[in-house]
């Protein structure tokens, strides 16, 4: 019965979508208040329902009610409850409803908190968001429906896969999904303004708290995936290049420079088609990505399942969602006026340079990602592009993206002094060259390249502190003043500079891992021991253990630092008992912001084990300078400057963050 | 600085960063993939020296052996013909005797191609596409189980 209500509440909600595809935009476009104020409430509507429609799945997976097929495809009565609850958005099915949930949710949103926004412009957002909810409703239901039941019920479930079994998986797909969805409220503002042959400098104010949300938590899901794929997958990389994880940095990247674009348009009211494009661009890039994981082209752990018409259902939304928005943007963008003339050093030409390299090295990845596809649909040939290939692109496009960055923020708008500027960052300079020569003394000159990649990370961070504290005026006002002005900043201003400082971050730790990790490789027996950097790992043989669902070899070591024990690692050989599938937990320590990861192969009949084991110096940076970013982005998302409305006095209660 | 000058410094800082992100595209797309081949491609010869290839196919029943160390030796078939493959390193969890594999390396003077990657399967029903096709293409495959 329940899963027949959720079955009904995503039918109606598919119907009430088709209203709001038409009535809210028809109502903008004649100006007539009672056809637009259909939207909010339908909004609502729709949240409501898909919600119910959520909530019957899961509670068809938390009682494990194996007369659904979803169900007995993806769950086991044995499996831990927590996953049973992740287990929803484990598959194909479910992770589109945790989709058109968080879409509507988003509309939902904008209906609620959006009340300094025009009225026709609401209307015209929620409209075109309506789009977007019928299509992948309409997918939904017709091929991906989660609510068909198996006659006669199996007694038990076949399980899910092993490797989505984890705390991990809990979290990343809804970070994940937020972020991609989210650029969708942008791209559905930059439709409205289209139609409606306006945009203004108050648009990129509106569109901005969407846009930061939705790229906070595209950040976060990234890193989380990054680290999920770190320890669960056993091989100790952070980032493979792998399609899949492609398919999320596109619109990372298109995201992170419409987030730039944005504030020109906002300042200057300059860059408006660009800003419209790159919005479109974005989201486009997201659908691009659901349409690579989805549709079975790449063969990966998130290729759920491979059904052609999904395939082919898929692509036709990409096609008809990314060419209808481009026709209507070569149609109406020359209406909109250009505004705000800058010479090229200067803060605009600055987020211009950054728009450009940001831009390019999406379409570096783009190529990467797809050319193996075109290549093999055209000749047949079947090839990998891997990282070689990126590091060849992407590198070297983002190596004077990382050198430019300290510069933007404090060049002046309008026409800058790169002189003046240089100036203000002596002392970040001084500290770059000085944690260069570091590196070089204690590491020898043949690690120069990693020396010079330290170099880049430090200029990042320095030169974001650099910024702040020459907002705050530090050298003219003295200590005292410096600190109260410190503290008076504007906080989307503290925001950028920890944006910033993150990325230095991730570069540390990301140069740290590749220049001065170890790696080794061997055949351990009990009782033996063997030395990894400064450390001792003393092998205490392997032991049985029997999980709910699993049974664990775990493999114990106890690691000794200069003869004194200083902790313990406990990797484990894993067998899923319902599917019969192994998995490597790998055993990792953390020391500082360094880590210790033992990974199990082979187990030999002597009782000796195969093992993999690292020592990775500073990895934890890269996770943590995402935090640091994603930080960066709260920050800004409580700039006050945001929650006032641009032509319209202050109300306060009109953003997501609060 | 003239509005027109303006425009052309903007164009051609503009032009130059395209024109450079093209160069390595083209450059790493001619240098820096790699081509997918069935121990049949290999047998009948026709690689440069050193050149990194993919190799698909089944790892051929009983040609597993262990050495010390996690050296692994096996054999890739793709049923008409066989290739040597020597792997230091821990095997994916799913590595089995039977199944598809795609291993990257090169191919030693000697004939064994040394391999310093062997993919990850994600699950056990899944065949590496490229190897599937291959299969496909000598008439093996059985379809998906």
């Amino acid at each position: 019965m329940i899963v027949e209500i959720g079955h009904f509440a995503l039918i109606l909600a598919f119907v009430l979508s088709l209203i709001q595809s038409v009535v809210p935009i028809w109502g903008a476009l004649r100006h007539d208040q009672r056809l637009m104020a259909v939207a909010p409430p339908v909004s609502a509507m729709m949240f409501l329902l898909v919600g119910v429609s959520f909530a019957a799945l899961m509670m068809a997976y938390v009682t494990s009610d194996f007369s659904v097929l979803n169900v007995v495809q993806n769950s086991h009565s044995a499996k831990p409850d927590l996953f049973k609850i992740t287990g929803v958005w484990g598959n194909h099915e479910g992770s589109l409803l945790l989709w058109v949930l968080i879409l509507v949710l988003f509309g939902a949103l904008v209906a609620a908190l959006g009340r300094n926004i025009p009225p026709e412009l609401k209307a015209a957002t929620l409209g075109v968001q309506g789009w977007v909810t019928a299509a992948f409703l309409l997918f939904m239901l017709a091929t991906s429906n989660p609510f068909i039941r198996v006659t006669p019920p199996p007694m038990e479930g076949q399980d899910l896969n092993p490797i989505l079994q984890d705390i991990g998986l809990a979290i990343h797909p809804p970070l994940l999904y937020v972020g991609y969805v989210g650029f969708s409220i942008t791209f559905s503002f930059a439709i409205a303004a289209l139609i409606l042959g306006r945009v203004d400098a108050a648009w990129a104010r509106w569109v901005r708290p969407w846009t930061l949300l939705a790229w906070l938590f595209l950040t976060l899901g990234i890193a989380m995936g990054s680290y999920w794929a770190y320890y669960e997958l056993g091989w100790g990389g952070y980032w493979f290049w792998d399609p899949v994880e492609n398919a999320s940095f596109m619109p990372w990247l298109a995201g992170t420079a419409l987030l730039h674009s944005a504030i020109v348009m906002e300042k200057r009211g300059a860059l408006k088609v660009w800003t419209v494009l790159l919005a479109i661009l974005t989201f486009s890039l997201s659908l691009l990505g659901t349409f690579l994981v989805r549709s079975g082209v790449l063969t990966s752990v998130h290729a759920f399942a491979t059904d052609p018409a999904r395939g082919t259902f898929i692509l036709g939304i990409l096609v008809v969602f990314i060419g209808g928005s481009l026709a209507l943007y070569a149609w109406r963008a020359p209406l909109l006026k250009q505004g705000g003339l800058f010479a090229p050093v200067s803060r605009e030409g600055a987020l211009v340079l950054n728009n450009l390299l940001l831009t390019v090295s999406a379409a570096a990845v783009f190529v990467g990602t797809l050319y193996p596809l075109a290549l093999e649909a055209v000749t047949g040939e079947k090839i990998s592009v891997g990282p070689p290939f990126f590091n060849m692109t992407f590198g070297p496009l983002m190596i004077p993206l990382l050198l430019a960055m300290p510069f933007g923020p404090l060049l002046a708008w309008k026409r800058g002094d790169i002189y003046a500027v240089s100036q203000r960052l002596y002392m970040a300079f001084g500290l770059t060259l000085l944690a260069t020569l570091l590196v070089v003394w204690f590491q020898g000159p043949q690690q120069i390249l990693a020396a010079l990649g330290i170099g880049v990370g430090v200029w990042v961070i320095a030169g974001a502190v650099a910024e702040i504290l020459s907002r705050a005026r530090f050298g003219h006002v003295g200590v005292s003043t410096g600190l109260r002005r410190l503290v008076g900043l504007p906080s989307s201003a503290w925001g950028a500079a920890f944006g910033h400082i993150g990325i230095g971050v991730v570069m540390l730790g990301i140069v740290a891992v590749e220049a001065f990790q170890v790696e080794k490789v061997l055949t351990i027996r009990p009782n033996e021991t063997v030395t990894i950097a400064d450390y001792e790992l003393a092998f205490g043989g392997l032991v049985r253990r029997t999980g709910p669902n699993y049974i664990d070899d775990v493999g114990h070591f106890d690691i000794f630092k200069g003869g004194v024990k200083v902790a313990e690692a406990d990797p484990a050989k894993r067998l899923y008992t319902a599917r019969r599938m192994p998995t490597t937990e790998a055993g990792i320590v953390t020391f500082g912001l360094s880590q210790i990861y033992v990974s199990i192969g082979e187990v030999h009949s002597d009782g000796g084990a195969d093992i993999r084991l690292y020592h990775k110096p500073f990895v934890t940076l890269i996770w943590f300078g995402c935090l640091i970013m994603g930080f960066g982005a709260v920050l800004s998302l409580f700039d006050r400057r945001l929650r006032v409305g641009a032509p319209r006095p202050a109300r306060v209660r009109a953003i997501p963050a609060e | 600085m003239t509005r027109k000058q303006r425009r052309l410094t903007m164009i051609a800082a503009a032009g130059s960063v395209l024109a450079v992100a093209v160069g390595l595209i083209l450059f790493a797309l001619n240098d820096r993939i790699v081509f997918f081949q069935s121990p049949s491609d290999i047998v009948a010869g026709g690689l440069p020296d050193g050149q990194r290839i993919r190799l698909g196919g089944l790892v051929a029943d009983g040609s597993v052996q262990r050495g010390e160390n996690a050296q692994v030796r096996f054999k890739v078939t793709d049923t008409v013909e066989t290739v040597d493959v020597v792997y230091v390193g821990l095997l994916p969890d799913l590595f089995r005797e039977g199944q598809g594999v795609v291993t990257e390396g090169v191919i030693a003077p000697d004939g064994v191609f040394r391999a310093d990657n062997v993919l990850a399967k994600h699950d056990e029903n899944y065949m590496p596409k490229e190897v599937a096709d291959a299969l496909k293409g000598k008439g093996v495959w059985q379809g998906e189980q």
